[in-house]
């Protein structure tokens, strides 16, 4: 019996979500009983097992095909893998490329799934805890049945360290390239404009509660007062209110300012993880619950258009008129 | 061709709300069509606009209550429209993604479209997973979180960007037939028109329960439980400034001061 993970990796580099599925395996695996596998599918499988090889591994097996992730191998190689393995529940990250592979493997191999997992406990069967309406509830989830495909939240286990013993082998499992309908082309960073907001001290980053493209000169009046870099969360750079190379959180850029000024976000986990590493966080927000707050350092509760404007002042500089 | 998208309702949860049970409290939702949806439906529309041969169909699974939002995909230049439901799906504490692939997989063997469009997620259960899930069911090709679309009616490939993490995009080649599921910020949906909306009245909806679709309660998985739900514990050591919009600014305006903040 075996708990298998799949590890993630993109031009040349294992992604920091597979030694987390590491840990988070182990803890399965463990409360299962069981042993703690993990799969690797393309790119340089043995320089990715070798490093993969941590505490709590007992199996790397790898599949040596292509160079870059592709969800249509992935899915093949550990269908492969469970079908020769003794494998109860197969993890994948909740990432982009994860959420590409589980839901078909899933499906091919008609075991329930959960995405998104915060927790995973073991009772009777599997017990999944993830948020759901955004984050504003945790919902704890029976998942039927002793085979489960589960995704884990980036963030949420901590990476897998030690070295460990594991037994490497090259994986029996063929794949049918007739059958992969996919092909990666290239990759290409969003949006190289002449502001890296990575490189900013200060940030003054600006969420759904600017209401309108209209309102966008207060944050950047707020900004030139202080001497800060504008930011902005995904809403904003999706109505094209600032340019893509703005957006900071997940599929966007990850900062570390020394101070972050959250206005108008509410701190969707996406958003979160782009910028929880900042020293100080500030937030202003209307919505006391909203989920900023719990990881903001300072905030104000109050109406952003009422707060900047003041803030302006303060600082000497000039209110835009809306 | 045919774009089938998929249209789901989501609801919205107040700032302020309680649970009851295992549901929140009615009083505290309000329903509207998935964001990401939104965008799906808006690519289809435009494949459809240049070109008159394309047809778009929307697919729900979602009681009647739905048919507001459905009709709201048809006033924005869907064609037609079927919608799914039934006790069995209304019984369960959790649509898994399983469960409503298959239930898309029964209208997808029905009408064959070339195209399907889901949304990335929905913004309430944010499984992420049903389009993939559905592609497996259907045998489809797919290509998930596209935030970019080029295909020409009648090609065998679309060309396709994937949003991936940390600002990179992954473009791709996905054979046609295929599942996309579609990211935010893709396009820029439009409005419905008045005129779009006096006309979607008149568009064709069809409602069927499992059995229309050909399927029984008993070839879904419905294998996920909700056994609790509950406002998540805040581990928050925030520290508020109080007082009107002056006081507080000028409480912040003293702590960037004395973290060096100045231009």
């Amino acid at each position: 019996m075996a708990v298998l993970a799949l590890a993630e990796h993109r031009r040349g580099e294992l992604r920091d979500p597979s030694f987390e599925l590491v840990t988070a395996g182990r803890q399965l695996a463990d409360a299962v009983g069981t042993d703690l596998h993990v799969a690797v599918v393309g790119g340089d499988v043995e320089g990715f097992a070798d490093a993969l090889d941590r505490e709590g591994v007992d199996v790397i097996h790898t599949v040596d095909h292509g160079e870059e992730f592709v969800a249509d191998v992935a899915v093949q190689a550990l269908e492969g893998l469970v079908a020769d393995g003794d494998v109860e529940h197969v993890l994948v990250p909740n990432t982009v490329n994860g959420l590409s592979t589980a839901p078909a493997l899933a499906e091919r191999l008609d075991r329930p799934i959960a995405t998104d997992a915060v927790a995973i406990d073991v009772d009777e069967g599997v017990v999944v805890t993830r948020e759901t309406y955004g984050g504003k509830t945790e919902a704890t989830i029976e998942v039927d049945g002793e085979a489960t495909v589960l995704t884990t939240r980036s963030g949420e286990w901590p990476p897998a360290e030690g070295t460990g013993d594991a037994t490497v082998e090259a994986a029996d499992v063929d794949i049918d390239d007739g059958a992969v309908r996919t092909r990666v082309s290239g990759f290409q960073e969003v949006g190289a404009g002449d502001v890296d907001i990575t490189e900013a001290d200060v940030l003054v980053s600006v969420g759904r509660g600017i209401e309108e493209a209209e309102n966008i000169p207060l944050i950047e009046a707020f900004a030139e007062a202080i001497g800060a870099t504008v930011s902005a969360s995904r809403p904003i750079v999706d109505n094209e209110w600032l340019p893509k190379d703005r957006q900071v959180g997940q599929s966007g850029k990850t900062v570390q300012p020394d101070v972050y000024l959250a206005i108008g976000i509410s701190g969707a986990v996406q958003h979160v993880a782009g910028m929880k590493g900042a020293d100080t966080i500030v937030a202003i927000n209307t919505d006391p619950s909203a989920p900023i707050y719990d990881i903001a350092d300072y905030g104000i509760v109050d109406d952003l258009f009422e707060v900047v404007p003041a803030l302006i002042e303060e600082f000497g500089g000039e209110v835009p008129d809306l | 061709m045919k774009v089938l998208v998929t249209i789901s309702e989501v609801a919205d949860v107040d700032d302020e709300f309680e649970i009851d049970g295992l549901e929140i409290d009615g009083r505290y939702l309000t329903y509207d069509l998935n964001e990401w949806d939104n965008y799906a439906l808006e690519e289809a529309v435009q494949l459809a606009e240049a070109d008159e041969d394309v047809e778009v169909l929307t697919a729900t699974i979602g009681p009647e209550r739905a048919e507001e939002t459905i009709r709201q995909a048809l006033a924005k230049g869907a064609d037609r429209a079927i919608r799914v439901w039934d006790d069995a799906l209304a019984e369960a504490s959790v649509l898994d993604p399983l469960t409503k692939a298959r239930v898309l997989a029964a209208i997808v063997e029905e009408e064959e479209p070339d195209l399907v469009l889901t949304g990335v997620q929905t913004a309430d259960d944010s499984f992420g997973a049903t389009g993939v899930a559905l592609a497996a069911a259907i045998d489809y090709a797919w290509g998930a979180v596209v935030n970019d679309l080029d295909l020409e009616p009648g090609a065998d490939t679309a060309s396709v960007h994937r949003e991936l993490e940390g600002g990179v995009e992954e473009l791709a080649e996905v054979d046609v037939p295929a599942v996309l599921t579609i990211q935010t910020g893709i396009n820029e949906p439009r409005y419905a028109s008045l005129r779009g909306i006096r006309q979607a009245q008149s568009k064709p909806l069809e409602a069927e329960d499992l059995s229309g679709v050909g399927l029984a309660a008993e070839d879904l998985p419905l294998d996920l439980t909700l056994t609790d739900l509950a406002e998540p514990e805040v581990e928050s050591d925030v520290e508020l400034f109080e007082g009107g919009a002056e006081e507080t600014a000028g409480q912040l305006a003293e702590l960037l001061r004395d973290r060096g903040v100045s231009a």
